[in-house]
């Protein structure tokens, strides 16, 4: 992962979590669960555990990079139901 | 009025310089943030070939925001998407076009139908969003025979295009011959480009230069680029768009001349004289429209007036 970046991974989880990792989780620690719950709850009524590690994303970076995330976990999701 | 100001003045129409044209991979937010700092004139954040499939979405999401929140100073920002023909061709639109970038490049237009289709989801995506209908440009991308010999209509078929530019990589692929130092292949297509684009009064963009490391190679395409009348030429990497910036910069002995003719012009329209000579060449229509256009790009380069010129 390139610095100003940062990786994120969702799966789904009976209630929301967030594990932050990162060089700024001090600075950037408040913002980031802000706008990850934000997304959990629209995404996926909160029922996912998120796992973030930042390399001094911006904001814009880092919604662009958690949507993603979850867009393609819903997309696996939806994949594994309609084979069963 | 100072005569660049008069020049500016008498170009307000046109649009902003474009000398250059950075390439920036859509899937790197570390070079997209620093977008300022690197002086091109634009930049082109790429969906396409700089973006491997696995990261089409991520680019997509990225590139979409980035346009949409960060505010890129002056420089003007266009958006590669992938082509007409990749399953990621209307989910681009769709979501880039409501962030309003100056312009989105159409790769690989062969045909004015390629432009119209293009045209059509883009003015359906702005209405849908309540947008300034046309905002957004087309910049057609010319990249095969068929594409080069279709120019003119291709830069005719709707009124969103802006701009041709030309690629070269896949021409060279398509035409089956190697991509040279001097660029001999390629005659033909720029002429072409410039030709058309110029005849629909649109801007005109060469390809890039690949080589990174030879600037010499790059100084003398550039250079090439701006005498066959481009209006700019994109770049790959922040370290070209000095030289291609150089390439554009005016002869300090032409603009002086131009000063002069300019001034000489504005005597003979006080004075009621029809024709006019400088340095004992006669002075027309044409010659006060190049000179123009010539103290217009010295301005880029701070040249407001003829004591400027060191």
């Amino acid at each position: 992962m390139e610095s100003s970046d940062c990786m994120v991974v969702v799966a789904p989880a009976e209630s929301y979590s967030l594990e932050y990792g990162g060089q700024n989780e001090a600075i950037f620690g408040r913002r980031t669960e802000r706008i990850a719950r934000e997304i959990a709850e629209r995404r996926a009524s909160g029922r996912a555990s998120v796992r973030i590690q930042d390399r001094g994303a911006l904001e814009v970076t880092l919604r662009a990079r958690i949507e993603t995330a979850f867009e393609r976990a819903l997309e696996v999701e939806k994949e594994g139901e309609v084979a069963r | 009025m100072k005569a660049a100001a008069r020049a500016e003045k008498k170009d307000e129409k046109k649009r902003r310089p474009c000398r250059s044209m950075l390439y920036m991979p859509g899937n790197n937010p570390g070079m997209m943030q620093h977008v300022p700092a690197f002086g091109a004139d634009s930049v082109l954040l790429d969906l396409e070939d700089a973006v491997s499939d696995r990261e089409k979405d991520a680019a997509r999401h990225l590139v979409s925001r980035f346009v949409g929140e960060i505010d890129f100073g002056d420089t003007l920002v266009t958006v590669r998407v992938n082509g007409a023909d990749t399953p990621w061709f209307q989910k681009d639109l769709e979501e880039v076009i409501p962030a309003a970038p100056a312009a989105v490049r159409v790769p690989k237009c062969h045909s004015p139908e390629d432009v119209k289709h293009a045209d059509d989801l883009i003015g359906r995506i702005e209405r849908e969003h309540g947008m300034l209908p046309g905002g957004v440009k087309i910049h057609a991308m010319l990249e095969t025979a068929h594409g080069i010999e279709q120019a003119f209509e291709i830069a005719r078929a709707s009124e969103r295009v802006e701009a041709l530019t030309l690629g070269g990589q896949d021409l060279t692929a398509d035409l089956g011959v190697q991509k040279t130092r001097d660029g001999v292949e390629l005659f033909y297509a720029r002429g072409r480009v410039v030709m058309a684009a110029k005849a629909a009064g649109l801007m005109a963009f060469d390809t890039v230069w690949t080589d990174i490391d030879d600037m010499e190679g790059l100084k003398a395409e550039a250079k090439l680029a701006v005498q066959m009348g481009f209006t700019g030429k994109a770049a790959i990497h922040p370290s070209q768009v000095e030289a291609i910036h150089e390439a554009y910069r005016p002869d300090p002995k032409e603009l002086r001349r131009a000063f002069r003719i300019i001034g000489a012009a504005e005597r003979a329209e006080r004075e009621g004289k029809g024709v006019i000579s400088v340095d004992g060449r006669m002075v027309d229509g044409p010659v006060v429209t190049r000179a123009f256009s010539l103290i217009g790009l010295g301005r880029l380069y701070g040249i407001e007036e003829e004591e400027d010129i060191r």
